[in-house]
């Protein structure tokens, strides 16, 4: 037995590869079983990575040896990698496409985003900068916080923090896109795009989309791309300064 | 072959976290500042360029679009490895700020689209 865990350690990448496999595989079958699709599949498995970090210490999952790998395969270089080759799905006709209006709801989006949250974080008692900036990022996507957290030091437990944030803006922007659409004029491309220029947190805008009118997911999805990039530019630089400027 | 495409992300990549580490010392952080957003940016330029000069066939877009698609399961590898046994006493607060935060981006939306009507009809 201790011959084959050994063994397993030694392979800790592909353990952690068949981990999160099979993470995700329960996780879209429970989406899909339990909330007809509803809730995400992305969402549940990312609160389930939440969930098993807990059984681990300061390094969540990654203390016990036999998943060491889940540092690696979640670690900042495969993550920055992974999120770069998003880009992949634009194209410079597309952000033409977009335009003025694409850029400045991006830009209204991440602010909202960034002061709200960080302005609730100060209210309920952080007040040192490095966990104000990361919480405020961590409500533009659960990306943008843990990318922020790290480029400015702040402690893996507000980066967890930051990431359910941004789980549960994701689950919430699924849920109630269909129920508001109406109410929000979503019914045409141009308000599609400022939707997701806004919104941002692509895995969210898509799903809501999808479920209110499959024809304008790729409207959503497009200034969505651009909203990850953008934030993960803006919150540890100028966000950062404006917030050490208030407090 | 699928290398040249992550090849080409993987220098995209590598020059945008040369930036960030250059930007991250001139702000006198000691982090990378907006690496992704340079490597992105290099990768939409690039990948516009060798498509049009038709270098870029649909075997090295593969190689980009496979990473593309483990996106989702480096963030669930990521979320595994986080202090979460600290963080679970400040549960609360990842609630209220994800629900409040949230509903607010929501009520921004007309008024941008609002606005960007009013500019349509004032051209």
């Amino acid at each position: 037995m201790e011959t084959i865990i050994e063994g397993l350690i030694k392979n800790n990448l592909i353990v952690a590869f068949l981990t999160v496999g099979v993470i995700l595989f329960l996780s879209y079958w429970l989406s899909k079983t339990f909330t007809k699709g509803k809730i995400p599949g992305a969402a549940i498995a990312i609160s389930a990575g939440l969930f098993i970090a807990y059984f681990g210490g300061d390094k969540g999952i990654a203390n016990i040896p036999l998943f060491s790998g889940m540092a690696i395969l979640g670690g900042n270089m495969l993550r920055d990698f992974s999120i770069v080759s998003t880009a992949m799905g634009a194209s410079i006709s597309q952000i033409k496409k977009a335009g003025w209006i694409g850029f400045f709801s991006l830009l209204i989006g991440i602010g909202a985003a960034f002061f709200s949250g960080a302005l609730l974080a100060y209210a309920m008692g952080y007040h040192d900068i490095k966990s104000v900036v990361t919480i405020g990022a961590g409500a533009c996507t659960f990306i943008v916080g843990p990318v922020t957290g790290n480029a400015i030091g702040a402690e893996s437990d507000i980066v967890a923090i930051s990431i359910a944030i941004g789980v549960i803006k994701s689950v919430l922007v699924t849920l109630l896109t269909p129920a508001i659409a109406k109410k929000i004029r979503l019914t045409n491309p141009k308000t599609a795009m400022i939707y997701g220029g806004v919104i941002g947190t692509t895995s969210g805008v898509a799903a809501g989309l999808a479920a209110t009118d499959p024809k304008l997911v790729p409207y959503g999805a497009l200034t969505a791309t651009f909203y990850t990039g953008l934030a993960c530019l803006l919150c540890p630089s100028v966000l950062y300064y404006i917030i050490d400027l208030m407090i | 072959m699928k290398i040249y495409g992550i090849a080409i992300l993987s220098l995209c990549y590598l020059a945008g976290q040369v930036i960030g580490d250059l930007l991250g010392l001139g702000l006198a952080f000691k982090g990378n500042i907006g690496g992704v957003a340079f490597g992105m940016l290099f990768l939409i330029v690039f990948a516009d360029h060798f498509k049009n000069k038709g270098f870029f066939d649909q075997e090295s877009e593969s190689g980009i679009l496979f990473w593309s698609s483990m996106y989702i399961p480096v963030v669930v590898a990521m979320s595994s490895i986080q202090n979460v046994k600290v963080a679970i006493s400040s549960g609360f607060i990842a609630v209220v700020v994800g629900v409040l935060s949230t509903l607010f981006c929501f009520m921004l939306i007309p008024l941008i689209s609002k606005f960007s009507k009013q500019e349509e009809n004032g051209n």
